[in-house]
């Protein structure tokens, strides 16, 4: 069953240098429960269509329909609550002059989830949920680490309790070792929450990791929207092509010397 | 609080600009209990002892009247520090919240009401504080009123630059997503993060308040005689110059030593609460 759909969905900015087309008639199905990436270069598009889906931009032609429901420019406050955002850039993402847990409650004091005495607990849940110490609740997002951050990130859009979230390349900012913690925890939320993901990124290891479906953008137009496999298996544009060949290849020698690490490290 | 602490004892100017504000504010607070002549404040006269110059018994000499000078400088900060406080505490509250509401929402309502900004700053503020103060009677109350009115548009002018950036920000988009009101945003979320800036400004601002009140008092256009105020009191001790010159310096000494005190208490304030100039 469809979660979310766009029909015919484009988006044009007005500029002083003319008229910019960042999105052109995309159409596309978003399942319950499923992981869409989206990929793309930088400008093809990508975050408009997100900011679209999440009401921060309005379509300048099409419709998006949630939950057989149209997306208007004036959303329930379910809808908005249904839809939340993990952002790329941890650092930014969480007001550095308010505690972790101010951040994490935002959601429940707008939505009233909860009793209000009993919202710092849900929020100190939330934190454990993404697998932090809720005594982190009382910090300031300065005392974090980065992959810390993007965790309460999660967790603020976790409290609301959405069915879909827009994950705006939510690892690109960390480092190697957090990025797979925060994917594992990704994955992991996903089954226990039965989320739907909109997974915006450019890297295509991670897509392979976490998507069931990739829709492949090039100047705001939808190339490509096919399974995971079929994408790296038989992508049908050139452009995916290129996509896919742009991907560092691991030779033999460097992936025994990878395993063999790996034991060592287990 | 350990690091502000560091901050200011590393660097020794803001430090006496802390012991000078604190030494002012005191002076102030305890004027009836400090001054050698507690009754010089008001209209007194003693024309055995006026116009005397720096003595045991007085030592900033005495006025034309035979008021203590030193007495009367302490009333005078007194005066001073209440107008500075009232104004800042009216023209902040009001140049934050239009800045806020400006720079957060844009469109049309950041434009207008910036514009309003630009036309009171566009007006020399002593010229509009002389211009009120010409069609108003000269009273302490209409002083603060003149100098607030010219005061607010630098504040929302300070809070709406940073709100314009500050909506750019990953958690003012967090906060939009979750559906969080334009009040709350704006309010709750950016001021947060415009107060450091804020608190600075309002430090510095004391002494320039200082400045301004001084000048409408020295025009005749503030506080008016008999009660004590630096401004009037340099004003009137001009006309003796240079013979006795205790009458305006001492006054001006005074003007100078709360200015300067603010303005490096502020530049200190400016380093521990991280504020870019």
């Amino acid at each position: 069953m469809s979660l979310l759909s766009l029909k015919h969905v484009s988006k044009t900015f007005f500029t002083s240098s003319g008229n910019v087309a960042a999105v052109s008639d995309v159409s596309l199905d978003v399942k319950e429960g499923e992981c869409l990436a989206i990929v793309g270069e930088s400008g093809s598009g990508k975050t408009t269509l997100a900011n679209m889906i999440l009401g921060i931009l309005q379509s300048s032609k099409g419709h998006i329909h949630f939950n057989n429901q149209p997306l208007s420019s004036k959303r329930t406050a379910e809808q908005r609550r249904a839809i939340q955002l993990v952002q790329q850039n941890p650092m930014s993402a969480l007001n550095p002059k308010r505690s972790v847990g101010a951040s994490v409650r935002l959601g429940l004091d707008t939505y009233q989830i909860g009793q209000k005495s009993e919202r710092w607990q849900l929020v100190e849940d939330a934190l454990e949920a993404v697998g932090l110490d809720p005594n982190l609740r009382k910090r300031a997002p300065a005392a974090l680490s980065g992959g810390q951050r993007q965790r309460v990130g999660i967790a603020r859009a976790l409290a609301c309790t959405p069915r879909l979230l827009v994950l705006d390349e939510p690892t690109s900012a960390l480092d190697v070792l957090v990025q797979a913690r925060v994917l594992r925890l990704l994955n992991t939320l996903r089954e226990q929450h039965n989320l739907t993901y909109i997974f915006i990124t450019h890297d295509l290891a991670v897509v392979r990791n976490v998507a069931d479906r990739v829709a492949v953008f090039q100047s705001g137009q939808l190339l490509e929207l096919a399974t995971t496999s079929d994408i790296f298996s038989k992508p049908q544009s050139t452009y995916t092509r290129q996509l896919i060949g742009a991907v560092p290849v691991v030779d033999a020698a460097e992936l025994a010397l990878r395993n063999k690490l790996a034991k060592i490290a287990s | 609080m350990i690091r502000a602490m560091r901050i200011l004892a590393s660097n020794p100017l803001s430090l006496v600009g802390l012991l000078l504000v604190l030494l002012i504010t005191f002076a102030a607070i305890f004027a009836p209990w400090l001054a050698p002549f507690p009754t010089h404040n008001g209209a007194v006269i003693d024309f055995a002892f006026a116009n005397k110059g720096p003595s045991a018994r007085n030592w900033m000499g005495t006025d034309l009247v035979g008021r203590d000078i030193f007495s009367r400088i302490l009333y005078a900060y007194q005066i001073s520090l209440m107008l500075g406080i009232v104004v800042l505490a009216i023209a902040t509250p009001v140049g934050t919240a239009i800045g806020l509401i400006a720079g957060y929402v844009g469109g049309w309502t950041g434009s207008i009401l910036m514009r309003i900004v630009d036309v009171f700053l566009s007006i020399p503020p002593l010229v509009l504080a002389i211009a009120m103060m010409g069609v108003l009677e000269p009273t302490l109350t209409n002083a603060m009123l003149a100098v607030t009115v010219m005061w607010w548009p630098w504040y929302a002018r300070l809070v709406y630059s940073i709100a314009r950036s500050e909506r750019e920000e990953g958690y003012v988009l967090a906060a939009e997503v979750i559906g969080a009101g334009t009040m709350h945003i704006a309010f709750r979320e950016i001021l947060p993060n415009c107060l450091p800036a804020i608190i600075t400004k309002m430090t510095l601002d004391m002494g320039f308040v200082i400045i301004i009140a001084s000048s409408l008092s020295f025009l005749g256009l503030g506080v008016q005689p008999p009660t004590a105020d630096l401004g009037s009191m340099v004003a009137e001790g001009a006309r003796y110059l240079p013979d006795s010159w205790w009458l305006t310096v001492f006054p001006g000494l005074a003007i100078l030593v709360a200015v300067f005190g603010f303005n490096l208490l502020g530049d200190g304030l400016r380093d521990i609460l991280g504020v870019d100039e």
